[in-house]
């Protein structure tokens, strides 16, 4: 009875864990998806897809690793998540590196705030403090 | 569940054909073909065709972005503008998919239980493949076994594909390393690290086949992607030092040689052709074997042709 009791727990605790790992890596892949769309250059935005590929798809494969328990389908799941950890920094290198090369500089603090001072001259240390 | 993952998939499926349709940047157009594959993957994966989702996968986000981006080298990436209103196209194109819409009204509904397909040909494919193959996944069994005259079929529109494009764009190979990666330590680290794992991997999707999904299909693609991978970073000259123009174009009718021979073996024996049972002494070790070899003239005949049609694109720059 006792046995059956504990085993319950460790399925309930594989549950929850496994759980809590898939919510927070499908957390981080929205936040990276609402910063591909609201970052205003490329490399902020590589910057922001980048969290999808590291931390939301490798919580996302833990969690299911853990769900699978110590199985083919885990071990195959790892080795998604090793590609995923080799290609995915790769792919975001040479998408930076083509970037670079097309003659795209990142766009820095002083030039977002020198256009905001030129699209609204009349206000213009509102905005600086806004931007802060 | 899998309702509202189907109305997702298809909503995005919409979107990304209609923006295909605006879009005057091709290079854009490639990219948006490529997610269109892969939720056409995903769609396939929620009706459980795993083994056409790996091959949408392959071919369709992999193989073709690479051979449309080739295309895009050679033609330049902008749109131009019409300069009048297509209206023959137009109304043609409407005439075709009203046509094509009215035509399905007669098919039957998706899943329905009353229709042949679905009282004896699934049925009898479903039923039979362990007790006469001793083959688990059943779209290998159908592909390669039931109706392996249907892939032979196939494999020759892979060969003429193939022939077609070397005929239409074989050029004279020009020495020229790509300049920009070549450089770059942490592609060439990367990538040399990776290309086993895409080989050994290609060649378990094809020796497994008949246990999980895949197959020669699918297994010669990420053979050939590996090589363009390879091609992609190191130069195409490098990648023909080790898979030369001439060994590729050499294989492509080579795997389809072996799939017919192999169908050609059961004559020897008197029976009927690609009747496997003559190649071992049980039924259902022949059957393996026969679909293996098959399987493998499938692969060599892919693998060879993607590789000979992307070794084609890349030598006609400019």
């Amino acid at each position: 009875m006792s046995q059956a009791s504990s085993l319950d727990l460790l399925y309930l605790m594989i549950d929850v864990l496994s759980g809590a790992m898939i919510l927070a890596g499908s957390f981080f892949i929205i936040v990276g998806a609402i910063g591909l769309i609201r970052m205003p250059d490329v490399f902020t935005r590589m910057h922001a897809v980048s969290v999808i590929e590291t931390i939301g798809a490798g919580l996302l494969l833990s969690g299911l690793m853990i769900q699978a328990g110590p199985t083919l389908l885990a071990l195959k799941l790892f080795f998604v998540f090793v590609l995923f950890f080799f290609t995915a920094p790769v792919a975001t290198h040479a998408v930076a590196q083509a970037a670079l090369s097309a003659g795209e500089t990142p766009q820095l603090s002083e030039d977002r705030r020198s256009k905001t001072a030129a699209a609204t001259p009349v206000n213009s240390n509102d905005n600086e403090g806004a931007d802060d | 569940m899998e309702a509202y993952i189907n109305m997702v998939l298809l909503t995005l499926l919409a979107i990304v054909t209609l923006t295909i349709v605006r879009q005057r940047n091709l290079f854009s157009v490639v990219v948006l073909f490529g997610v269109y594959s892969f939720l056409m993957a995903s769609v396939m994966i929620v009706l459980d065709a795993v083994d056409v989702a790996l091959t949408e996968a392959a071919v369709g986000a992999g193989i073709s972005t690479v051979v449309l981006i080739g295309t895009l080298h050679i033609t330049g990436s902008e749109e131009m503008r019409p300069s009048r209103l297509a209206l023959l196209p137009i109304v043609t194109a409407a005439a075709t998919g009203a046509i094509l819409i009215w035509g399905t009204y007669d098919l039957p509904e998706f899943g329905k239980a009353d229709v042949p397909i679905n009282t004896h040909v699934a049925p009898f494919y479903l039923e039979q493949s362990i007790p006469l193959m001793g083959v688990p996944n059943v779209v290998t069994t159908i592909l390669a076994n039931f109706r392996s005259f249907d892939t032979l079929g196939e494999t020759t529109v892979i060969f003429t594909a193939g022939l077609g494009i070397m005929l239409l764009l074989r050029h004279k190979s020009r020495k020229e390393a790509s300049k920009i990666l070549k450089k770059d330590v942490v592609f060439r680290v990367i990538i040399k690290l990776i290309i086993p794992f895409i080989m050994l991997f290609a060649f378990y999707v094809h020796f497994h086949g008949d246990y999980s999904p895949g197959g020669g299909f699918q297994a010669g693609v990420m053979l050939a992607g590996a090589v363009i991978l390879y091609s992609i970073i190191f130069g195409a000259h490098e990648a023909q030092r080790v898979v030369p123009q001439s060994v590729a174009a050499f294989m492509i009718p080579l795997g389809v040689l072996i799939y017919a021979a192999t169908g050609a073996i059961s004559f020897i024996y008197g029976q009927n052709y690609m009747d496997y049972t003559a190649l071992a002494s049980y039924p259902k070790d022949a059957h393996h074997l026969g679909i293996i070899l098959i399987e493998l003239g499938v692969l060599i005949t892919v693998a060879s042709t993607m590789l000979s049609i992307f070794y084609a694109f890349v030598e006609r720059r400019h």
